[in-house]
């Protein structure tokens, strides 16, 4: 038998292990490269490329929208170039609304998925699924409808004036407040569920314990429950943030389209009048390699605390 | 999206049977089916019409190989100008049509086609704005009720959401030439919208209709046909005329470039230059059309509609102009420093 080609040899158990996962990863590794690799390449690769005037790329290789983000060189380009803060301000705003929307998530989220892990275990699948209701509507339209209800002679107004609370419309519609309300309506069940999750786990003999030895119930949440939940928690706020940063429905919808947010920029790199496309994957890269940043952070931070 | 529309051209090709067949390619819902068979019975020629919902969208597909396989499209007249200069399109002499004559003279040297040598006048409307007249009741022919709006409007004004048409109506309320390239115009119309934007409640072009007709803006940037459907809606809306003047667009037939039935496509342009055949048009698509003598033709709720119907005060409106790249880049940083 020798001489045979090298997969005859007799195999280890790692090879055969090999052999039978292997292909077994297969639909893994295509679904990564497809839906991951090949347009996150694609996106590196055009950011480098020179624009086309009326969409569309050039293939030359240019610097031209990491110049364009960065560096300001005046209206007609003839000043000497200083820092450019437009497109910091829009990242720093939308980064600033995703913080808002899941705290606002965080806040009603925890209570909420705390209260369905203490149900009775019969009844929490009817919570989770009364959770999910809303969401089974299109983003689009929940969002549309959020606007119907805030809008300054919308039910909540009317409801509000009729009952003497307030003298006029409460200016909901086209706030900042409105985009926040609209990104945690949008993202509450990524929250409710990843704490769920992570409550339900929770031994409640725990807090028992802690009462005993007189914890109040302040301590017990803070040095019991949190730590122990804290992945679910982690996760959650992971979930809202990120595609809160992202998102330009609930800015154009709601907020009423008066400033940019990073994925209105992007849109209208794409779709509108501007047409280029290098600086919609440049600024697209940009915000992954910030988001990416943060998670490494997040990681590496909580290594060291388990080591510690 | 080259390779699979070239593709796409290959298989469709077909032998040329120039006798009796003409090829359009037009807007989706924007000819009557009625006035296409009305063609086919006159000639006996059979017309097959394919769509699309956008000028830039016609324009790539065009460029991708599907020029020579069509003899007419409808662009609108910025994109007249572009296809132009991109080659793609063929002339013809006022001869070749004998009812060019029916084409209304103001229509005749536009700016995107001066003498019309490869176009006609298809359909034509306006952007200007519309205000609540419940809200106010002041006179509202001017672009201040945007721009520098009276205290009833501060906080209640929807813009389209559209670069070109915000930055065009401001440059006509500052009297300022469409792509100017002249630094202290720039700034000065730059500085004007960012203190304007302080009284705006919202950007909007596809919701400009919605928000007036729910109340959510007492004032508004709209097109002239929309404006019309938001006072069938229910709001009290007036469509205005300002006295700086607005921006008006006008979609056109154009002879194509290697169109496969030349002679058809000019029967066809001809017969749209009959005032009875645009009046059709007309009626069904509820714009305006550039042909003289369509009155006696029109449905009486478009022929009175005051959005159709500038008052005689009113100037003649602008058509947005084709920046070339240096003057497009300088009106992108005002657009993204008005939004940022």
């Amino acid at each position: 038998m020798a001489g045979m080609v090298p997969d005859q040899t007799p195999a280890t158990s790692g090879d055969g292990y090999r052999r039978v996962v292997g292909p077994l990863l297969l639909p893994t590794w295509a679904m990564i490269g497809i839906f991951l690799v090949v347009p996150v390449a694609l996106m590196a690769v055009y950011s480098f490329l020179t624009k086309e005037f009326r969409g569309g790329v050039d293939w030359q290789f240019s610097l031209a929208a990491y110049d364009q983000f960065f560096l300001n060189r005046g209206l007609f380009g003839d000043e000497p170039p200083v820092m450019e803060w437009t497109y910091i301000t829009i990242f720093w705003r939308s980064i600033w609304q995703a913080a808002v929307a899941t705290a606002l998530c965080l806040a009603i989220g925890f209570p909420t998925a705390w209260f369905i892990a203490t149900r009775p275990a019969n009844t929490r699948g009817i919570w989770l699924f009364l959770i999910t209701i809303p969401y089974w509507v299109n983003l689009l339209i929940r969002t549309v409808s959020l606007k119907f209800l805030i809008r300054d002679n919308g039910p909540l107004n009317e409801a509000l004036m009729g009952a003497g609370l307030i003298d006029g419309p409460l200016p909901l519609v086209n706030t900042n407040l409105a985009v926040q309300l609209g990104l945690f309506y949008s993202y509450l069940p990524f929250m409710v569920l990843p704490v769920y999750a992570a409550v339900e786990r929770y031994n409640f003999a725990y807090s028992e314990a802690a009462a005993d030895l007189y914890a109040s119930r302040w301590v017990t949440l803070r040095e019991i429950v949190l730590p122990i939940v804290k992945p679910g928690i982690v996760a959650g706020c992971l979930l809202v943030f990120i595609p809160s940063l992202g998102a330009f429905l609930a800015p154009d919808l709601l907020g009423g389209a008066k400033t940019f947010m990073i994925g209105s920029l992007i849109d209208e790199q794409f779709k509108g009048s501007l047409g280029n496309w290098p600086f919609g994957a440049a600024v697209s890269m940009i915000l992954m390699t910030l988001v990416m940043i943060a998670l490494l952070v997040y990681a590496r931070s909580t290594a060291k605390g388990g080591a510690a | 999206m080259k390779f699979r529309l070239s593709a796409l051209a290959l298989l469709m090709a077909s032998p040329a049977f120039a006798e009796g067949e003409l090829k359009v390619y037009h807007w989706f819902e924007y000819i009557p089916q009625e006035l296409v068979d009305k063609f086919t019975a006159e000639t006996g020629i059979t017309v097959t019409i394919d769509t699309y919902d956008s000028n830039e969208s016609m324009l790539a597909s065009l460029k991708a190989g599907k020029l020579g396989q069509y003899d007419v499209a409808v662009p609108g007249d910025y994109m007249v100008q572009i296809m132009g200069a991109e080659g793609l399109l063929d002339s013809f002499t006022p001869e070749e049509l004998p009812n060019f004559g029916n084409i209304d003279p103001k229509w005749i040297d536009v700016p995107f086609d001066p003498g019309r040598k490869s176009s006609i006048p298809y359909q034509w409307g306006s952007t200007a704005f519309s205000v609540n007249r419940d809200v106010y009741t002041g006179d509202i022919n001017t672009l201040a009720m945007i721009f520098n709006p009276p205290e009833e409007l501060k906080g209640k004004i929807n813009v389209l959401d559209s670069q070109g048409e915000v930055l065009a109506l401001g440059s006509i309320y500052m009297g300022i030439p469409q792509c100017s390239t002249d630094k202290e115009q720039l700034k000065a119309l730059s500085d004007m919208l960012v203190a304007a934007k302080a009284n705006w409640a919202s950007f909007g072009s596809d919701t400009a209709k919605d928000v007036l007709v729910s109340g959510d803006a007492a004032a508004g940037m709209i097109y002239n046909g929309f404006s019309a459907k938001a006072r069938a809606e229910g709001a009290n809306v007036e469509y205005a005329y300002p006295k700086e003047g607005y921006v008006v667009w006008m979609d056109n037939m154009v002879l194509l470039k290697d169109a496969p039935n030349r002679d058809n496509a000019l029967k066809f342009m001809n017969f749209l230059l009959q005032p009875e055949n645009a009046a059709a048009v007309t009626n069904y698509a509820a714009y305006t059309s550039g042909v003289m003598g369509v009155e006696p033709f029109l449905d009486e709720a478009i022929k009175s509609s005051p959005e159709n119907n500038p008052p005689a005060t009113a100037p003649a409106g602008s058509f947005i102009q084709v920046c070339d790249e240096e003057a497009q880049k300088l009106y992108d940083a005002i657009w993204i420093n008005l939004k940022k």
